[in-house]
């Protein structure tokens, strides 16, 4: 590992404001809510950044836009994007995205992880890696790996 | 010799540093009260304690000294001789030298100065050696923080009680008092210390004594504190506020005009600074420098106030005019604590001296005001910083007019005409025609900037005009000066108002706001010598009413000219302005109250009663008048509607009632008199529907019986017993005049109830339903004329199905008998009576079934209602009418604690068995209402048998009948046979469980978990259930979070899991899904070998939740996930 952090100094960007939801289907008992953009960023928004004690949404590697969700098809696209193009915790990132939302979606769902096109300098191996279920599966077995997922999903203290 | 024996004890206590601090007070006390009794004297306690005070042990010797001290500071109000004072305070004063025992010295010192008069207090001379020594010994800032806080004290002590033993030290004392704060950091020594210098200032007032000379010094070591800031904020909670250490230091520093040469430069710096704190403390501090320091000092820091001040006003960004209805009583814009602290300056200024406002006069940016308000005529198209320039100038000046009449005349003699000129307003000439200067109408300069700093000076003017004793007596020429120049203006000005608001249109609600404000502070002035005229005043009113009257919508316009109306009224009221309150009446409260009346308006009904009822409010009077208008519009509706079949008047009728309840009924405490007109008007409803005799139109009318009865009742429910009584008159003499009493007239038989198919008319349904209502509403106290005929007709009226019927007879037996005292003559008919009628009697006559005579007054399964209950005669319909009807009457039974209602449960619970004791098989609609009959019983009801509607309710009412049902339901689901009747019984227990206190269940948990968890299953399987399955699972979970149900959840942990493995996917109720999902999340709180085998099981079904329909279920499943997956050794993601 590098001694010093990869990305200094990230810029920090205010977070959006939680919508809420005032649709009236609420009243309705038997309509049905489908999962949608709004829902799944909520899930992933306030992941920790693996070195600073910022969410993914300050730090702009995530936005609602980011999520590509087809409840149809059970399908669900994140493409995230890495505050610094080197970044070596993009793996790390990607990796949490995956885990949350597998904890979160139901098992119908294919979730796909990619970085943002041309954001980091290794996208095809990056990518590639975050979508192989057999490299998933073996990082999610390394209990150090773990335990820095595990870290970054941990609520943070101003989210309560 | 024992209590010296016990002192010694006491007192080696106390030396004993190693005991606790509870051993100290103890020993303390017990020696403080053996003087305090006189078991033993001070001298005596002196001897016995030479060994500690003399000692060469340091700490043993403080300890003593402490000891002694202490004991004097208890003993404040004890008388003591002069010369045992002396010689204490000299033992004191020699101690203050040694830092060892200066602890004791200090509190000693301390003790003995605070003794007053006859106690026997500190000499002159002993006070000024304390002082003394303590300026040369005590070196405050090298000691802890308590004994700092000890030696201020100590100071303020001597400052405050001695004055002439201080002022003869002189330099010394100031001296001192500055060295002892140098460097002084905690908060509760600097607000001792604060106060001190207060104190040497106001004993040192000549310009030649030691403060004044010591002035610079003196300032130097209490302003750099200023402007105070804490740097620990956290954790320190017994410490000083900020604001009043704050308001500590500005005391001080205001406290001597010497400081004013440092102060105010240095305060004027600050102002200055970008921190909002610096600049909130500096204008208040510089508020207090301004009252202390005097005209002539502060003179010749004027120009430099008066910019600061302009600065802190301009400085306060993001303001901005708003034009809703909330803000026509305040300013319209937001303030922030420097700008409302600069107006406070800037007024106090001008207050104290008129020259002030030469600067504010002469000032360019004030005076440029004008040229920015002749630029724009709307103020959407100003930029911000015309806005800005706008709104300060405004406050700049209508601040200064606020402060004093002198400053308002001139104000008002420099700006008023100049603003009129720009706004094209002309004054009136004496014959009060409007001389035209120019060819320009009013209508085309209403300049938005320049009609709010008109109203602004309006509003500021306003507040100057005595009160209407006050002006007779000083009919000054001062005040008129503003006075008449208004008056002179006071035409064209409302004119200019009134143009704003007609020329407004919706899209833009300044014009209106402007206006309706405008004529808002044109009403507002007080008393005889009001600039406007009442024509004038009148004028206002017509216009503001004619706004509300013609329009067709609720628009911000309307809004507006509602409010102001309402204001004017409360402002009338509050300043008994008796010839204001006849015009408001004539024109405002007469004019709307007729538009009730005729409702022929474009305005949508609904909102005039809307408007009116606001306006009315406003005063007692117009309540009154208002209510006689609602009465007059009820009655004439109501007989167009039955004269003419005109449905928009029964349409109206209800809104009025509905208007009556929502808006007059709640208020009924606030506004007197307001109860005697509801109660008028009350019985007004029963003289309509007496002199209707027929409704020559049927009509579907449900909304308007519902309205009716929800007024009737409420107005009984909140009336007194007197008038209570007096409408029960009046409803009993309609009822007996209508068609109704045959009903009572019918035998109760079986035969004559079959009978009964002919449905009641419109009229007397209404009738009846009104009559229940009135029987439901009144408190025991009343007297109900003929009530054994009146329990027949109900009796009859529920059996044919209306529920009103049944709840008003649950009210009668509810309340009959419990009047106090002698109340019960009035009734003619007691419980006994009423209950035998109900259950017994005439059922009973000319039944061919014959009954058990013998066991009277009963109400078991042997009377007819009972047996038509269960099913052996009549129609399905009658059997679930009696069932509902029996359900109410048990109610009232139940909440009084009468024994029937046991015996009513029972015939209930009959009900549920499949069969009945004949072998009959109940019908499940039947079993249906029996089941819902304990809802009945058990919940609150809004609609009767409440406290608003005086029910005699005893206490645990509920816990009782719980303890009576449960088993025996219990007892019948286990021994049921069939699932139909089974399910009923379940929803009735059901009933029982979740309307019962919840610490009733907690301490039955066990008894009840199994019974609880099988009809969560039993109910989960029909949807109709869903509301009781919802409130059961309620009760679960309040059992699984409470310590008292721990060990029977967690002995039956396997079927709570199953159980609510079941319900996360019940279909019917999304509630039942994310409350079973939660409940699963707490069970994870029970030890872990009692769940960990169901680990599986949960986090399947769990995981199925995840793709349920609704977010909310979603979102906890997602929780409970995690939380389940964690209790599994290592935290596998998937």
């Amino acid at each position: 590992m590098v001694s010093g952090l990869i990305n200094e100094n990230p810029t920090v960007y205010e977070r959006k404001e939680r919508r809420v939801r005032t649709d009236s289907t609420n009243t309705d008992e038997f309509s049905v809510e489908p999962i949608d953009q709004l829902e799944i960023f909520d899930h992933i928004r306030d992941i920790r950044d693996p070195e600073h004690p910022y969410s993914l949404e300050q730090l702009k590697v995530l936005t609602e836009d980011s999520v590509e969700v087809d409840d149809g098809k059970s399908y669900v696209r994140v493409t995230f994007t890495p505050t610094v193009e080197h970044c070596s915790m993009a793996t790390i990132i990607g990796l949490s995205v995956r885990v949350k939302l597998m904890r979160s979606l139901p098992p119908r769902y294919k979730i796909d992880i990619r970085v943002a096109p041309g954001s980091h300098a290794t996208e095809a191996a990056l990518n590639k890696q975050l979508n192989d279920k057999e490299r998933v599966a073996a990082a999610l077995e390394n209990p150090n790996l773990v335990e820095m997922v595990d870290e970054c999903l941990s609520p943070s203290f101003d989210d309560a | 010799m024992g209590s010296l024996n016990n002192l010694t004890e006491h007192l080696e206590t106390f030396v004993d540093v190693t005991r606790s601090p509870t051993h100290h007070a103890e020993s303390l006390k017990a020696i403080a009260s053996s003087l305090e009794k006189g078991v033993l004297s001070i001298n005596q306690l002196v001897v016995e304690m030479d060994m500690y005070l003399t000692t060469t042990d340091d700490v043993v010797r403080a300890r003593g000294i402490l000891l002694l001290a202490e004991i004097l500071n208890h003993l404040k109000s004890k008388p003591l001789d002069n010369a045992v004072v002396h010689s204490l305070i000299a033992f004191f004063t020699s101690k203050l030298e040694e830092w060892r025992s200066l602890r004791g010295a200090l509190t000693g010192c301390l003790a003995l100065l605070k003794r007053k008069g006859v106690a026997g207090v500190v000499t002159a001379t002993d006070a000024e050696a304390v002082a003394k020594s303590m300026a040369q010994n005590v070196q405050v800032q090298s000691f802890a923080l308590h004994d700092r806080k000890l030696c201020f004290e100590l100071w303020e002590c001597l400052v405050e009680q001695y004055p002439e033993a201080m002022i003869n030290l002189g330099n010394l004392i100031v001296f001192a008092t500055c060295e002892a704060i140098d460097g002084e950091k905690d908060p509760p020594c600097l607000m001792v210390a604060f106060h001190v210098v207060e104190l040497l200032a106001r004993l040192f007032p000549s310009p030649s004594g030691p403060v004044a000379s010591e002035a610079s010094d003196l300032f130097e070591f209490i302003s750099c504190y200023f402007p105070l800031h804490y740097t620990h904020t956290k954790g320190d909670e017994a410490s000083i506020p900020r604001e009043d250490l704050s308001r500590g230091l500005s005391l001080a520093i205001s406290s001597t005009p010497f400081f004013e040469p440092y102060a105010i430069p240095l305060l004027l710096e600050k102002l200055s600074s970008s921190l909002p704190v610096a600049k909130v403390d500096s204008l208040k501090c510089l508020k207090d420098c301004a009252v202390k320091y005097g005209v002539h000092r502060m003179k010749k820091h004027y120009e430099g106030l008066w910019s600061a001040l302009k600065d802190a006003l301009y400085s306060s960004p993001g303001r901005d005019l708003s034009f809703g209805p909330e803000f026509l009583t305040s300013p319209g814009f937001e303030m922030d604590e420097i700008h409302r602290e600069a107006a406070d300056l800037l007024q106090r200024l001008v207050k104290q001296d008129i020259s002030f406002l030469g600067l504010v006069v002469d000032d360019i940016r004030v005076n440029m005001v004008f040229d920015t308000i002749s630029r724009y005529s709307r103020y959407e198209e100003m930029p911000d910083t015309s806005k800005l320039e706008v709104l300060v100038v405004s406050q700049i000046l209508s601040v200064s007019a606020r402060a004093s009449v002198d400053s308002c005349n001139i104000i008002f003699q420099t700006f008023f005409f100049r603003l009129m000129n720009t706004l094209g307003i002309v004054e009136t000439t004496s014959t009060g025609d409007l001389v035209h200067k120019e060819n320009s109408t009013v209508s085309t300069r209403l300049y938005h900037g320049g009609l709010h700093l008109c109203i602004e000076l309006l509003t500021a003017s306003k507040d100057l005009i005595p009160s209407s004793e006050e002006s007779s007596s000083t009919p000054g020429s001062a005040q008129q000066s503003w006075c008449s120049i208004v008056n002179r203006f006071s035409v064209p000005l409302i004119g200019a108002f009134t143009s704003a608001v007609q020329s407004s249109n919706d899209d833009c609600s300044a014009d209106a706001y402007l206006g309706v404000k405008g004529l808002l502070a044109m009403g507002m002035f007080r008393g005889g010598s009001s600039p406007v005229s009442r024509s004038e005043f009148e004028k206002i009113l017509t216009t503001l009413t004619s706004i509300i009257t013609a329009e067709s919508a609720k628009t911000v316009k309307w809004e507006l000219a509602l409010k102001a109306l309402v204001c004017m009224g409360s402002f009338i009221d509050q300043y008994r302005e008796s010839e204001k309150a006849m015009s408001y009446m004539g024109i405002v409260v007469e004019n709307l109250v007729s538009l009730v009346r005729s409702s022929q308006c474009s305005l949508p009904y609904p909102l005039i009663l809307e408007a009116t009822s606001e306006v009315c409010s406003t005063r007692p009077k117009y309540v009154e008048k208002m209510v006689q208008g609602f009465e007059e519009a009820f009655c004439s509706s109501f007989s167009d509607f039955y004269a003419n079949g005109n449905f928009k008047s029964i349409e109206n009728c209800s809104q009025l009632l509905e208007c009556v309840t929502n808006k007059l009924l709640p208020r009924v405490t606030e506004i007197d008199g307001l109860e005697k007109s509801l109660v008028h008007f009350a019985i007004s409803m029963w003289n309509e529907i007496e002199s209707s005799f027929v409704f020559s139109y049927d009509f579907n009318g449900r909304e308007f019986v519902e309205a009716a009865m929800k007024t009737m009742g409420q107005i009984v429910g909140v009336a007194l017993v007197d008038s209570q009584n007096s409408i029960i008159q009046k409803a009993y003499n309609v009822i007996s005049s209508s068609t109704l009493p045959a009903m009572e007239s019918i035998p109760l038989t079986f035969a004559a109830l079959e009978g009964l198919q002919r449905d009641l008319s419109t009229r007397d349904e209404l009738t009846l339903s009104l009559f229940a209502s009135v029987i439901i509403g009144v408190s025991p106290k009343a007297s109900i004329p003929d009530v054994k005929p009146l329990i027949k007709l109900f009796m009859v009226s529920f059996l044919k199905g209306y529920i009103p019927a049944a709840q008003a007879l649950g009210s009668m037996v509810n309340k009959l008998g419990t009047g106090s005292g002698g109340a019960n003559i009035s009734t003619d008919c007691s419980l006994e009576e009423a209950c035998e009628i109900i259950f017994h009697e005439s059922f009973a006559s000319g039944n061919t079934i014959s009954s058990d005579d013998s066991s009277k007054s009963k109400c078991g399964s042997e009377t007819l209602l009972s047996k038509i209950c269960l099913g052996f005669y009549g129609s399905l319909d009658l059997q679930t009418r009696a069932i509902t009807g029996l359900a109410w009457i048990g109610k009232g039974l139940l909440m009084r604690g009468d024994g029937r209602v046991n015996e009513i449960a029972l015939v209930l619970m009959e009900c549920l068995k499949s069969s009945n004791s004949s072998g009959n098989a109940m019908h499940p609609s039947a079993m249906k209402h029996a089941a819902d009959a304990f809802l009945i019983l058990m919940s609150d009801s809004g609609e009767c048998l409440n406290r608003k509607f005086h029910a005699v309710i005893r206490p645990l009412y509920k816990q009782r009948f719980f303890s009576i049902t449960v088993p025996i339901l219990e007892s019948l689901i286990v021994n049921c046979q069939t699932p139909l009747s089974r399910t009923m019984l379940h929803v009735a227990l059901a009933h029982v469980i979740s309307n019962v206190p919840v610490t009733v269940i907690l301490d039955n948990t066990k008894k009840l978990l199994p019974m609880i968890l099988e009809g969560l299953s039993v109910l989960s399987v029909d949807a109709v259930d869903k509301e009781t399955l919802f409130s059961l699972l309620l009760v679960l979970s309040g059992t699984l979070t409470d310590t008292k149900g721990k060990q029977s959840v967690s002995d039956n942990a396997h079927r709570i899991i199953e159980c609510l493995v079941k319900l996360t996917a019940y279909p019917h109720l999304m509630v039942v899904r994310e409350t079973a999902i939660q409940c699963l999340a707490t069970l994870l709180e029970l030890p872990h070998g009692r769940i960990y085998p169901f680990r599986r099981e949960v986090l399947q079904a769990v995981t199925k939740a995840l793709d349920d329909p609704k977010r909310r279920v979603r979102e906890e499943a997602i929780k409970c996930r995690q939380a389940w997956t964690s209790i599994t050794s290592r935290s596998t993601p998937v």
